[in-house]
């Protein structure tokens, strides 16, 4: 296997300059994600405003692909409507899932079709999901807080 | 490495017995695999060791020849079994010195063997040998560089029994910290149970000192031997421990076999763990009585092909020799840990010097997650482990997530120490 369908470019640039990165006020929950195979893990807030994902902020420690993934679910979660940040999330779980073979959608995912080489390596499938798993985990709970209508469809998805 | 003149009349290097690993490796199947382009280098063996031939064919003879259950046939393939798997534990008995084969209980790991001690407590009954008997006011003493093993049971029997945990503390240099032992170790305390050679750090512990203090104040003793029966030479008698947990896996063995030993008279007092078929004495519907020692805690049908494969692995540890093993590591750690000390921004954890610890070697690398560390190094055949080694305590204390370590065995060699250092060259060129 070939490193750099793994460490593409993109990951690398955002383990390094990590976008959003640092919890922030306010928000309507914050969850606490490990990965208990590695003990990498995440501390994710989510803010909603209406039907808006307002912000995701985040902090924690773990490997570049873990970190690179939670810059980008911040570049592409951050500011949309519920429902697309879902699209979103739901997106990138397939891609993870499919191992290499789903062909990500680059209007969807945006960067984070980065990672469909991530999904080729089974090891590191978890470490790339865990910003996402505590992001609709987030999600969900601050919607519980704001509209009970957005929780069950949280659930459902 | 400095060469040090040793006094005349002293045991001399070249009387030490020796191993030739270039040769050894022959006997090893999987080490002429190559993996993503390169020769693999396997320096995982504080995981799992790889296997010699003669254990793979031990276990398939076994299984095309002689395969039956255990202990309850009397026909000739029972029979032949039945010797095959008693045959066995004779063999890990002498391996480690026991003075009865019946002392030796197979389990299906080392955490089994470390659980049928910790449940033998939550076990006990009002008429259990006081011993095993455990409750509010008493004391569990465990480590802080202790495998998940040997922490979740004894925090689980404290939960349920109202028993306190405690645990020595581990220095900056990655050895047990033993200045409050007259305090952790006092006449509270029921049983002390440590690692003999740490699987993160490699340190080599003391065992005197805490064997004695524990004797002083009645407590038992259990030495979690996981890492230290596979590299050295094991003398029970030496080491003065109630309790011996080790696994098969890691001593050139196979998977699905641990092994815990106990002192004769303690195991014939102590309450089973799992209750089922070949452990009892009698049953009737209201009651059970149970077998004596080792099958009162071999419930079900044990692991006989993985005995049969352990019985080889033991007698091919014996024909290179424990001492001539443990040698080779010593001076395989010595250049090593030489060679690690060359590449910048690498943190050891543990023991600096090849005094004291065993050939497992854990660092960090310039804040580089041991995750990617891994991954390059994969990528060019060194087979590392990362993460926290089911010693997430011992990654807290040393305030880091997650280490990498690279472990030997009797096959490593220095080139294999040579592409690992290579490789971390690689690594800091790709995350630099």
């Amino acid at each position: 296997m070939q490193l750099d369908t793994l460490y593409q470019e993109i990951i690398l640039d955002h383990y390094k300059h990590p976008q959003g990165k640092g919890l922030r006020e306010p928000y309507g929950a914050q969850v606490h994600h490990v990965n208990p195979t590695c003990g990498d893990e995440i501390t994710l807030r989510v803010a909603l405003d209406g039907g808006r994902v307002a912000d995701v902020s985040y902090d924690g420690q773990g490997c570049s692909i873990s970190q690179a993934s939670a810059s980008i679910l911040h570049e592409l979660c951050a500011g949309r409507a519920v429902p697309e940040a879902f699209a979103v999330h739901e997106a990138f779980v397939a891609l993870m899932s499919g191992r290499g073979r789903v062909e990500p959608d680059e209007d969807v995912l945006g960067d984070a079709v980065a990672f469909a080489g991530v999904a080729r390596y089974p090891a590191r499938v978890k470490c790339a999901l865990l910003s996402w798993m505590a992001f609709k985990d987030a999600a969900v709970r601050a919607a519980a807080e704001s509209t009970p209508m957005l929780t069950e469809e949280g659930k459902a998805t | 490495m400095t060469a040090i003149q040793i006094p005349q009349g002293m045991p001399q290097y070249e009387e030490m017995p020796r191993l030739d690993p270039y040769t050894l490796r022959a006997d090893f199947p999987i080490l002429s695999r190559e993996i993503n382009g390169h020769p693999m280098v396997y320096l995982d063996s504080a995981n799992t060791a790889q296997k010699p031939r003669v254990v793979i064919d031990a276990m398939r003879e076994h299984l095309e020849r002689h395969n039956a259950n255990v202990a309850r046939s009397v026909h000739t393939l029972g029979t032949e079994a039945t010797d095959a798997y008693e045959g066995a534990r004779a063999k890990v008995a002498a391996f480690i010195g026991a003075a009865d084969p019946d002392e030796v209980i197979f389990t299906k790991n080392a955490t089994e063997a470390i659980n049928t001690v910790a449940y033998a407590f939550a076990n006990a009954g009002p008429d259990t040998d006081p011993r095993f008997r455990l409750g509010p006011g008493d004391e569990v003493v465990v480590s802080e560089m202790e495998h998940h093993s040997n922490i979740v049971p004894w925090q689980l029997l404290c939960e349920r029994t109202g028993a306190t945990l405690r645990w020595f503390g581990v220095t900056d240099a990655g050895r047990l910290k033993l200045d409050d032992l007259d305090d952790l170790v006092n006449p509270r305390t029921k049983i002390v149970a440590y690692t003999a050679v740490s699987n993160v750090l490699g340190t080599v512990n003391p065992t005197s000192a805490i064997t004695a203090r524990a004797r002083e104040v009645g407590a038992l003793v259990l030495l979690d031997a996981s890492q230290a029966v596979p590299h050295r030479p094991t003398d029970l008698a030496d080491l003065n421990a109630d309790f011996l947990a080790f696994t098969g896996h890691k001593m050139c063995g196979p998977t699905g076999i641990g092994v815990l030993w106990g002192r004769g008279e303690l195991l014939a007092a102590m309450p089973p763990f799992l209750g089922g078929g070949s452990m009892i004495e009698s049953v009737t519907m209201e009651r059970t009585t149970f077998a004596a020692p080792p099958a009162r805690f071999e419930a079900g049908t044990p692991p006989i092909t993985e005995a049969v494969g352990l019985a080889a692995a033991v007698d091919y540890l014996t024909g290179v020799g424990m001492e001539a093993v443990s040698w080779h590591e010593k001076e395989l750690t010595v250049y090593a840990l030489d060679a690690l000390a060359t590449v910048p921004g690498l943190r050891l954890y543990g023991p600096a010097m090849a005094v004291g610890r065993g050939g497992t070697l854990a660092f960090s690398l310039d804040g580089i997650h041991p995750h990617d560390v891994g991954q390059v190094l994969d990528s060019l055949g060194v087979q590392v482990r990362v993460g926290h080694h089911c010693a997430r305590p011992l990654m807290l204390r040393f305030g880091v997530p997650a280490m990498t370590r690279a472990s030997f065995h009797l096959y490593s060699t220095n080139e294999e120490v040579d592409a690992l250092v290579r490789g971390l060259g690689q690594v800091r060129k790709v995350f630099g």
